[in-house]
Parts: C-alpha cells; sequence; structure tokens
C-alpha cells in the first residue's frame, strides 16, 4: 500500500482498475500522509475529510460498475490538490489572502470542474502566496509553506503548496497557475515535474485573476508522463474565458515514445550567463549532456530581448493586478474592515486591511503606470518591449525544436533571504517570465541536486502549442535519469 | 523621477488603499526601488513596434445576446459581508 505513494498516475490507475486498490483507500493513504505532515509543511490550508472520501466513493461506484464506461477516465479514483487560486464549490478558497479567508466558493471553476469530471478525487486546498504574487510563498496570509529537502528553505512561489506538497507525497499530483513562473520555479525548487501550457489552453474560468494576459493554469506532478495525463483532463475550450482557444482537442501524451534523435535544443545564451549559480549550472550541463547521449544536437540561439522581461513584466503583471484586484472592495464578497465613517474609507479600510504587503505594492505600482500621464510611458513602452521579447523567439524557434536553460538562477533559498527587497525577490524568475509574456509553453523537470543537496530544475521552452513535443523531450530524459523519482529524506 | 510622499498618498487614493504615515514612507522608497528597477525599460527605442496586449493574436469572440445564468442570488449573496432583503449594504451615500 505505501509504495503506492511513489507510484505513477498510469500505475495508480492500473492499481484501481485492477481493483488491487479503492479509491477510497487511496484517498485514506494520502489524507493519512497530510494528517502526519502537513503540520510541518502547511502544504495544505484547507481540508475536509468528509468531503474527499464521498468524491473517492462516487469513483469507487464508477470503476465498480467497469471498464467500457464512460464515466471512467485514466484519472478516475485518482486523488490530487488544488492550488487555492481555483474555485471549488463548497470549499473554502482563500487565494492565500486575508481578503478571501472567508470565502467558500459558490461554484467550481473550469479545471475543477474537468478533473472532478475525469473522476479525479480533490484532497483539499494548497497554500499559495497571496494572489500568486510572490516566488517563496512568503506572502500567504496562511503562513509560509516549507521546503520537504529542508524546511529552513522556502519551497519557491506562487505554487508553492502545490509543489511541496507532491515533493512530500502528500499528493500524487496538482494543479497551479504560473504567470512569472510560479508553477514551473517551486517545480524546480522541489525536484518535481511542473507545465505551464500555451497561454488560451486551460481556461481562466474560476481562476481567480492575477494578471490576466499572463495567467496560465496548468498540472504539477512527478513527472512528464504524469503532467500530460492531466493535461489531458485540464485542457479545452471554455466559451466562459474569452481567451480560452478554439482548437481540436489533443492527446498531450502522444509522443512521448518518440526517440530524440535529430532534436535541435536551443540554447540562449543569455540564459547561461553571469547570474546562474555554479551548482545549477553544473546540473543543467549535465542533463544537456545526457540529451546529445539520446542523440540530440545543441545548437546556440538569441534572446537578445530577453533581459527587458522582468521589468516590462513588473509593469504589465502590476497593471494588469491593479485592474483586477480592484473587485475586493468590501461589497459582494471578501473581507470588510470592522470600522469606517463612510463609503470611501469602507473601500480602503478593507482594502488596507484585507490584503497583504506585496499585493498592496503591486496594485500601488500598477495604478501608477495606468495613471493619467504615465501611462503612455510606462505600460504602452512595456507593451512594445513585450512584443520584441515574443519576436526572439520566433527568431529562435527557427534555429531549433526547443530551448532549454535553468529554470531557477539558485536552488531553494533561505526563508528571509530574500523577503525585505521585492527587486531581489522579482528576479528569482528572471529565467521563467519571458516565456508568459510570449505566450509560451514552458516546463521544468528535475535534473540533480545543487549544494547543501537541493534539486536544480531545467527549463523547457516550446513553441507555441509545442506541449506534446516538451512531454516528448521530457518522458524521453525521465526515461534515461532517476532524478524525478528521488524523495526528500524527511517525509518517509 | 521618483516618488515623494504626495504621489505616493494620490497613487494610494487613487488604489482606494488607505495608508498610515509611516507607511507612506516606507512604500515611497519601495515604490521608488521598483520604479528605479522598470526605468530601463524608458532606454529602449521602440518606434514602429506594435504594443502587444495579449499573448496569442485572436479576436474577441462575440456570443449571442441570450440569458445564459440562472438565478443564484441566494447562494452569491451567502458569501457577501452585509446583505439585507437581498440587496448589499453598504454606508450611506445620499444624505
Amino acid at each position: 500500500m505505501s509504495e503506492l505513494i511513489n507510484s505513477s498516475l498510469r500505475q495508480l490507475s492500473a492499481a484501481l482498475a485492477a481493483k488491487k486498490v479503492s479509491a477510497v483507500e487511496l484517498a485514506t493513504l494520502f489524507l493519512d500522509r497530510i494528517d502526519k505532515f502537513n503540520p510541518a509543511l502547511n502544504a495544505f490550508i484547507t481540508l475536509d475529510r468528509d468531503k474527499t472520501l464521498a468524491q473517492a466513493q462516487a469513483a469507487d461506484e464508477k470503476l465498480r460498475v467497469g471498464a467500457g464506461d464512460t464515466a471512467i477516465s485514466p484519472l478516475t479514483g485518482i486523488p490530487l490538490g488544488h492550488k487555492d487560486i481555483f474555485c471549488t464549490k463548497g470549499w473554502r478558497t482563500s487565494c492565500g489572502s486575508q481578503m478571501l479567508a472567508n470565502f467558500v466558493s459558490p461554484y467550481d471553476a473550469n479545471v475543477v470542474e474537468k478533473l472532478a469530471g475525469a473522476g479525479m478525487v480533490t484532497l483539499g486546498k494548497l497554500n499559495m502566496d497571496e494572489f500568486a504574487m510572490g516566488s517563496s510563498n512568503e506572502t500567504s496570509y496562511f503562513g509560509p509553506v516549507k521546503n520537504p529537502w529542508d524546511v529552513s528553505r522556502v519551497p519557491g512561489g506562487s505554487s508553492g503548496g502545490s509543489a511541496a506538497a507532491i515533493a512530500a507525497r502528500l499528493t500524487p499530483a496538482a494543479t497551479g497557475t504560473d504567470t512569472g513562473g510560479s508553477i514551473r520555479q517551486p517545480a524546480a525548487l522541489c525536484g518535481l515535474t511542473g507545465l505551464k501550457p500555451t497561454y488560451g489552453v486551460v481556461s481562466r474560468y474560476g481562476m481567480i485573476a492575477f494578471a490576466s494576459s499572463l495567467d496560465q493554469g496548468g498540472p504539477m506532478a512527478k513527472s512528464a508522463e504524469d503532467c500530460a495525463l492531466l493535461l489531458n483532463a485540464m485542457a479545452g475550450f471554455d466559451p466562459r474565458d474569452s481567451t480560452s482557444l478554439e482548437r481540436p482537442a489533443e492527446d498531450y501524451g502522444r509522443d512521448l515514445e518518440k526517440p530524440l534523435a535529430g532534436l535541435k535544443i536551443g540554447l540562449p545564451k543569455e540564459f547561461f550567463g553571469a547570474g546562474m549559480d555554479d551548482d545549477v549550472r553544473a546540473a543543467v550541463d549535465a542533463a544537456l549532456a545526457e540529451y546529445r547521449k539520446l542523440g540530440a544536437t545543441t545548437v546556440e540561439v538569441q534572446l537578445p530581448n530577453s533581459g527587458l522581461s522582468v521589468p516590462a513584466y513588473y509593469v504589465i503583471a502590476p497593471a494588469e493586478a491593479s485592474s483586477n484586484l480592484s473587485r475586493f472592495d468590501g461589497v459582494r464578497y471578501g473581507y470588510r474592515a470592522p470600522e469606517y465613517d463612510d463609503l470611501t474609507e469602507m473601500y480602503s479600510r478593507s482594502r488596507a486591511q484585507g490584503f497583504g504587503a506585496e499585493v498592496k505594492r503591486r496594485i500601488l505600482i500598477g495604478t501608477y503606470v495606468l495613471s493619467h500621464g504615465y501611462y503612455d510611458a510606462y505600460y504602452l513602452q512595456a507593451q512594445k518591449i513585450r512584443r520584441l521579447i515574443a519576436a526572439d523567439f520566433v527568431e529562435a524557434f527557427k534555429e531549433c525544436d526547443v530551448i532549454m536553460g535553468p529554470t531557477s538562477p539558485s536552488v531553494a533559498f533561505a526563508f528571509g533571504a530574500k523577503s525585505a527587497d521585492p527587486v531581489q525577490m522579482y528576479l528569482s524568475d528572471i529565467y521563467t517570465i519571458s516565456t508568459n509574456l510570449a505566450g509560451l509553453p514552458g516546463m521544468s523537470l528535475p535534473c540533480g541536486f545543487g549544494a547543501n543537496n537541493m534539486p536544480v530544475g531545467l527549463q523547457i521552452i516550446g513553441n507555441w502549442f509545442g506541449e506534446a513535443k516538451m512531454l516528448n523531450v521530457a518522458h524521453q530524459y525521465q526515461k534515461a535519469t532517476d532524478w524525478h523519482t528521488r524523495m526528500p529524506e524527511g517525509v518517509k | 523621477m521618483s516618488l515623494n510622499l504626495e504621489d505616493v498618498a494620490r497613487i494610494a487614493r487613487l488604489a482606494r488603499i488607505e495608508l498610515s504615515a509611516a507607511e507612506r514612507e516606507t512604500t515611497r522608497d519601495q515604490l521608488n526601488d521598483i520604479l528605479g528597477f522598470i526605468e530601463q525599460l524608458q532606454a529602449v527605442d521602440t518606434t514602429g513596434i506594435e504594443p502587444m496586449a495579449h499573448a496569442v493574436d485572436v479576436v474577441q469572440r462575440l456570443r449571442p445576446d441570450v440569458v445564459t445564468e440562472t438565478d443564484r442570488r441566494a447562494d452569491f449573496q451567502a458569501v457577501a459581508p452585509e446583505t439585507e432583503a437581498g440587496l448589499y449594504l453598504v454606508p450611506r451615500v445620499v444624505e
């Protein structure tokens, strides 16, 4: 039974189909691990054992009716955790904020609906940086998540709860969202596989908005094969998201077994310069050597404007956030200050008390760059630079099939190391942000260990709609290596 | 250019976020650090570059003008801070 915590989703699916384990037993296995290990990690912030077991019983019922039933998918009966940015009907959905600390969602996000429709069982809601604004999970109203590899270090952010929970084997899979690296960076820092799809592939309906032109949900799990199965269930057109793309359905796992002979890997020289720690560089170089052994060739490519991606992002993302977060006014839902004299004071005091420091900082920056007289100089200029950054990728993909580099410039850092200096924290996402600006898909997968035995992530950036190719490239590496199977000592 | 305390007060008013006098000072310093960092964008020549508002160039999809939502007033108001008789309550705005 306990060996199931390291099983792939396909293995869990087979065990469920063969009646070697029931969905209720599987959910119980993980709920018991959550009881045991979560207090030290703070990854799950909302649990409801009765709801979880009721969902598991329903899955068992579907499985009992038997194969051939259209209600059964390869994910039926497999448990997962949802990042608390996804609205889940009847469950608290806090987005890591005091603003929504008592918000029980009246509806399900599209992603939640789809995964439940596939028969997956919700274990609970996962901690995150407040409104997904952060790279270390230190901005959560519910306290930081600890990295299971070393509890004195951050798990990354903003999907830090999702990453820590999978790394600690408290769940086999989780949802995440990625606006500037929030799936890939925590996946790297916790030794997991995470995928941010092409913008528009996964519906944003019911996913609490941060920066709407960049936000994209995606899967986090132990392997690329698992991510492919999850993405198959998460992706698809949704008329309730105005930016959801109408495209034919895809099997994202269709190319997993393709050999890599002839694959051309682009290495942007901008991703391999100063700024990357030596231990990260050594692990990434070793991964590239493995890829050459698998038949791939590497070619240097150029992304000359990528150095502008972090500053452009810190204009665009706060601008969009300041607009999106204006909905939190203490009237229709969310926190309302206990004392106020008039309506304006009710708004401004509810927002002052309900939002944490980083969220307020970004709303203020966004308000400023959009304000009269500054819009052209900041927001419009950043949008023009965004096009230059995207155009660099178009050129680079003429030379290669995928792009690779580090996910994060360093392994997981200690709590407090960057929290006093917002700009230093922003630079944690230096290799991931350009992907969001361009709308491209990106992945992180474990490729070794650096200083203090902390995991290192390899980033793969695919061409637009190149998810199946990225997953193929990641899976072939994972067949040849075992980094993705490693598990932290403290949670054994 | 850098922000002074009056600028910070104006931005906070626009954003409807109350800041104490002490918070205004810290906020000014932090916002100036961030603005100093994004200042480098000004040096880039973007003449003739079309702004990119969205990651994928698609046109806005329209839907038929028909009612698609059901009435879930009670569900939605259950999460509101204060309601009465199906209405949201706020401080008096008209004397």
